[in-house]
């Protein structure tokens, strides 16, 4: 029910023993967001005047898309109506919303283990999803006490009974211990919040020991600078004391130090086991990491807290301004986005075929998406992004080695070894759908570590796979084999060396940078042909014969012509054609502008765009 | 003469001209077009102003009768003299067009050009032409036009096959145009033309050779060739679209075009524009030159364009509208436009460099000098007027001549 302000206990001053730190893990569209605003009406913390659908996510693109890209935390006081705890004591619920895709898995992490127990929370008509099935396995590893909850009961297709099943199955318990709720009508929200009070275990922290708080998530805001979100793992943070971030020994004051409910509401500091936020004035999130452990400057603690990984980007595109004078604002809106991303990273880069840039290197190719729809949208720039590829490490026969982020400066000379990364791919899928799913990732070169059923009619199909095949319309091609019932989730595991080479594209004997790419040996010949089939589409004839060429080093792998163009001339022009005539040569000079000189070739714009978008339009956009 | 008008500033009601207009007229040839909108049927792949009896039933009246177009005519001719006031020049080109000039009763063609006469005077030698069909004249007609004062005549023969003139929509039967190339030199005209149409849906090379090789036979002095271009709104375009009839690829009107230019040449003539041949300069169309060398002229008519000293205008279109303009003593000015210096520049080569004599590399701004030396280094220019210091297009920079002109005005 919800608690009074008068019995509400205090940020600093909340007995360990009352507080329940938990998280919600599920799925986009099962209804995550909508189940958050209920708890933020029921506690009484949002009035229903001022509710607004998905009140947490507050970037625009994040509300559009039904997927929260940024956690945030609240503080809601609940007093549980039931069972044992039934005795009208306010308890404190943390809620910390975690992202929900797997570009940002280590973020999950970082959230999760701020938590001890998570809401399971699964759509009653799909079923578990891949990605929510990897953050389950995440929530087990951190030993949380699992909650698993079916939404969307109200539902015609809903189909409770079989996933409770499956639920009960995958975490352990009974069919019957799963919680049937509707988010949407708030049906069954009050006992979810009395058996998180019920079920999860309060945190347990040493009170009297050197503070130390784990940072889970960093916001970067206009008005205030870099916002915080710390869980207190030991010990007290109170404001105005002088503190430091433990991985790089950074020293900064608290400036303020409190609770968000949902908005942000400063207090005297958080003491150990509570979720909080604090501002020390930064202003650039990479200053305030996630997974850092933040501690006094005095007599702090010795140890920091375990986990903490510097975010490595993982798939690397080059992102161009269509109007090459735009590079300046490009680069502005890139630095701007990194104070709130300390994933991103980039650094400026140069093409022959497009000119000014920069090779930005992302998490996945979700971030990748969101990144360049900001940018697009948020900044009004145009922009060419060339197709993703990812990191290889190179050792030449001379134990040179080198890191490649561009195809473009793959290494010549004699190559010992290429290495690409790896990754551990979780397929769900009916189970009608295995032949299919396997065929694909046989062609993706994988290789099959295990399958299971989940229910009767449910399969988990676990692969590795080279991430450089994942990111190739590898989703869009499991959605299409699979009508669109797979759910794909993966996780880098490191390397393999595989026999990969460059192919570049040569148009009229020029190489042109941006259409290089690095593949397997066995489809160079594939992917020549089929660009240099499709360039030829694109390119419009010049009035000399162009070669399309695609080579591995001096190799000829595939060739087409664009045959020379031999009539260009209007055969009338008379006394009334000129004015007409002055006319469309102004236009289609305008026309020329657009096009990109690559050696003697005009290629027109829309080519780029054409060739590189159809293979980056992957992973993400198919997510939408 | 295609139909759609461009975009511009509106017209003066009088008609007046910006003073600067007139600046130096001297120094430049003064011609007139005379448009006469009209035609018996409509051809599938015309665009151009014209109307049949049946389309102007009822959309203009009496006023836009053909009964008496030479009146309102003359009453444009009578606002020209009033517009260039004092301008002293004679008229040094008049060319008749259409439509079907021959439509009208030859007295009607006379009566204009006396118009034009009487208030600006031919001068000495002007060139005196006028358009007509194989099936609309007769020796009879045509000797009356000569007695009328015109000493040229274009005849429309488009193929010399049936089943082309079918596609294009053409009336006339095979061998009826060299036959009034022999008619209209029996009447005393000085020069014949003939116009050609290649690369018809349906043609082959062949029928386009026996084409050439008859409008040669016949004798004129001079030939037009022009590659059929489908535009849109036509119902050639229309048929082309549903697949009816095959579009013609550029290649082949490339092929088409280069089959023409030996043919030609080999029979005596040379070409001096793109599309046009004469065997001697003095058989050359000097009215079109007009258009190409920045002249003056003022085109009378439904539609016609105008130029004076860097203004460009053109009429209302329908006949109805401009019979009315002019019987309430407006202009029948529909916009106009003025040209800045760097439209001139860009006009002048667009223009100059079709012509056989090309255009002046002087003309060109750095970035189109260098464009030019490209073009000369990949052959679509001559060498040697190229060292002279003009830009003179090679057989096959003709066949471009739009991206050549595309690169040179940079």
């Amino acid at each position: 029910m919800p608690a009074t302000p008068t019995n509400v206990p205090e940020p600093s001053r909340t007995d360990p023993a009352l507080l329940r730190n938990f998280c919600i893990i599920a799925h986009i569209d099962h209804g995550k967001s909508t189940l958050a605003d209920r708890m933020l009406q029921l506690t009484g913390v949002v009035d229903q005047r001022q509710m607004r659908a998905q009140y947490l996510d507050r970037m625009d693109i994040e509300r559009e898309r039904g997927i929260t890209i940024k956690s945030q935390a609240v503080r809601l006081p609940w007093a549980p109506s039931e069972g044992e705890e039934a005795s009208g004591t306010t308890h404190i619920l943390n809620m910390i919303d975690t992202p929900g895709h797997v570009d940002f898995t280590y973020e999950v992490s970082r959230s999760l283990a701020a938590c001890e127990g998570c809401v399971l929370l699964v759509d009653a008509a799909q079923g578990i999803e891949a990605q929510t099935l990897a953050n389950l396995y995440l929530a087990m590893e951190n030993d949380l006490t699992i909650i698993p909850v079916l939404n969307k009961i109200d539902l015609p297709a809903a189909q409770p009974e079989k996933f409770a099943a499956e639920l009960a199955n995958l975490v352990g318990c009974e069919p019957e211990d799963v919680l049937r709720v509707s988010a949407k009508t708030g049906v069954g929200v009050p006992e979810l919040l009395d058996k998180v009070v019920r079920e999860v275990p309060a945190p347990v922290g040493v009170k009297d020991a050197p503070a130390r708080a784990m940072i889970f998530d960093s916001v970067y805001d206009a008005y205030r600078g870099v916002v915080t979100y710390v869980k207190v793992v030991d010990g007290t943070l109170s404001k105005r004391e002088r503190i430091k971030m433990m991985s790089t020994g950074a020293a900064h004051e608290l400036l303020e130090i409190g609770t968000n409910s949902p908005e942000m509401k400063s207090a005297d500091g958080l003491s150990v086991g509570e979720v909080g936020y604090l501002i020390t004035g930064v202003k650039d999130v990479r200053q305030s990491k996630v997974g850092d452990t933040i501690t006094q400057l005095s007599k702090g603690a010795e140890v920091p807290l375990g986990g903490y990984k510097d975010p490595k980007p993982m798939v690397f595109s080059g992102l161009y301004p269509l109007d090459g004078s735009d590079y300046p604002e490009l680069r502005d809106a890139l630095d701007k986005l990194q104070l709130n991303d300390a994933a991103l990273v980039y650094e400026p880069e140069t093409s022959a075929a497009l000119g000014f840039g920069f090779r930005v290197g992302f998490l996945g190719l979700l971030h990748l998406e969101v990144i360049r729809e900001r940018l697009e949208r948020e900044f009004g720039l145009d922009l060419i992004a060339t197709a993703p590829n990812v990191v290889y490490r190179v050792e030449m026969e001379d134990g040179a080695e080198h890191e490649v982020t561009n195809p473009s400066e793959f290494p010549t000379g004699k190559i010992d070894k290429v290495h690409e990364p790896v990754v551990r791919a979780t397929v769900l899928a009916p189970s009608e759908f295995i032949g299919a799913i396997m065929e694909l990732c046989q062609n993706r070169r994988g290789n099959l570590l295990g399958m299971d059923y989940l229910s009767e009619d449910r399969v988990e199909i676990r692969y590795t796979l080279p991430l450089a095949e994942v990111v190739f319309d590898f989703f869009d091609q499991l959605k299409s084999k699979t009508r669109g019932y797979a759910s794909l989730d993966y996780e880098p595991t490191g390397e393999q060396a595989a026999d990969l080479v460059k192919v570049d594209i040569l148009l009229h004997g020029d190489k042109v940078d941006a259409f290089s790419a690095i593949t397997h040996k066995d489809k160079a010949y594939a992917y020549g042909v089929r660009l240099v089939a499709k360039l030829r589409e694109l390119i419009p004839r010049q009035s000399f014969e162009v070669p399309i060429q695609a080579a591995i080093g001096s190799r000829v792998i595939a060739r087409e012509t664009v045959r020379a163009i031999r009539k260009d001339v209007l055969a009338k022009c008379y006394g009334g054609d000129i004015s007409r005539k002055r006319k469309l040569l102004e236009k289609q000079k305008e026309g020329k502008k657009r096009m990109k000189m690559v050696g003697s070739v005009e290629v027109p714009q829309d080519a780029f765009i054409a060739v590189l978008s159809s293979d980056s339009d992957g992973d993400a956009k198919a997510k939408k | 003469m295609p139909s759609a008008l461009p975009d511009g500033e509106p017209m003066p009601e009088d008609g007046a001209l910006p003073g600067h207009a007139l600046a130096g007229a001297a120094g430049r040839p003064l011609g007139f077009y005379l448009h006469v909108p009209y035609c018996a049927t409509r051809c599938g792949y015309c665009d151009f102003n014209t109307y049949t009896a049946s389309e102007l039933r009822g959309s203009g009246g009496a006023l836009a009768s053909r009964d008496n177009y030479a009146d309102t005519l003359v009453a444009e001719i009578r606002l020209a003299r009033k517009v260039l006031g004092d301008d002293p020049r004679p008229v040094e080109t008049v060319f008749v067009g259409g439509g079907t000039p021959t439509l009208l009763p030859a007295a009607d063609l006379g009566r204009m050009l006396a118009a034009i006469r009487e208030e600006f005077g031919l001068a000495p030698g002007a060139e005196i032409t006028t358009e007509a069909n194989p099936e609309s004249v007769d020796p009879r007609y045509l000797s009356e036009l000569r007695a009328g004062g015109f000493n040229r005549v274009s005849f429309g023969m488009q193929s010399a096959r049936q089943h082309v003139l079918k596609i294009l929509d053409r009336t006339h039967t095979p061998g009826r145009p060299e036959a009034c190339v022999a008619e209209a030199r029996a009447a005393g005209f000085d020069h014949v033309n003939l116009d050609l149409i290649y690369g018809t849906p349906g043609e082959s090379d062949d029928d386009w050779r026996a084409s050439l090789d008859a409008a040669l036979g016949a004798g004129p002095d001079h030939i037009s060739a022009y590659a059929l271009i489908v535009e849109e709104g036509t119902q050639l375009a229309r048929r082309i679209r549903r697949g009816e009839v095959p579009m013609t690829d550029d290649d082949v009107h490339a092929d088409r075009y280069l089959i023409a230019d030996e043919r030609l040449a080999a029979a005596g003539f040379t070409w001096y524009e793109v599309s046009n041949w004469a065997t001697t300069e003095a058989a050359r169309c000097r009215h079109n030159e007009l258009y190409w060398t920045g002249a003056d002229w003022w085109g009378a008519g439904p539609g016609a364009h105008s130029h004076v000293g860097g203004v460009r205008w053109w009429n209302v279109k329908h006949p109805g509208a401009y019979a009315q303009a002019l019987t309430e003593g407006r202009s029948p000015g529909a916009g106009r436009e003025l040209l800045a210096d760097e439209d001139r520049r860009v006009e002048r080569i667009l223009l100059e460099l079709r012509l056989s004599e090309g255009c002046p590399l002087d003309l060109l701004a750095p970035a189109g000098a260098r464009a030019a030396e490209r073009a000369l280094g990949e052959g679509l220019l001559e060498a040697g007027p190229y060292e002279e210091g003009r830009a003179v297009l090679t057989l096959r920079g003709r066949l471009l001549a739009d991206a050549v002109v595309r690169d040179l005005v940079d």
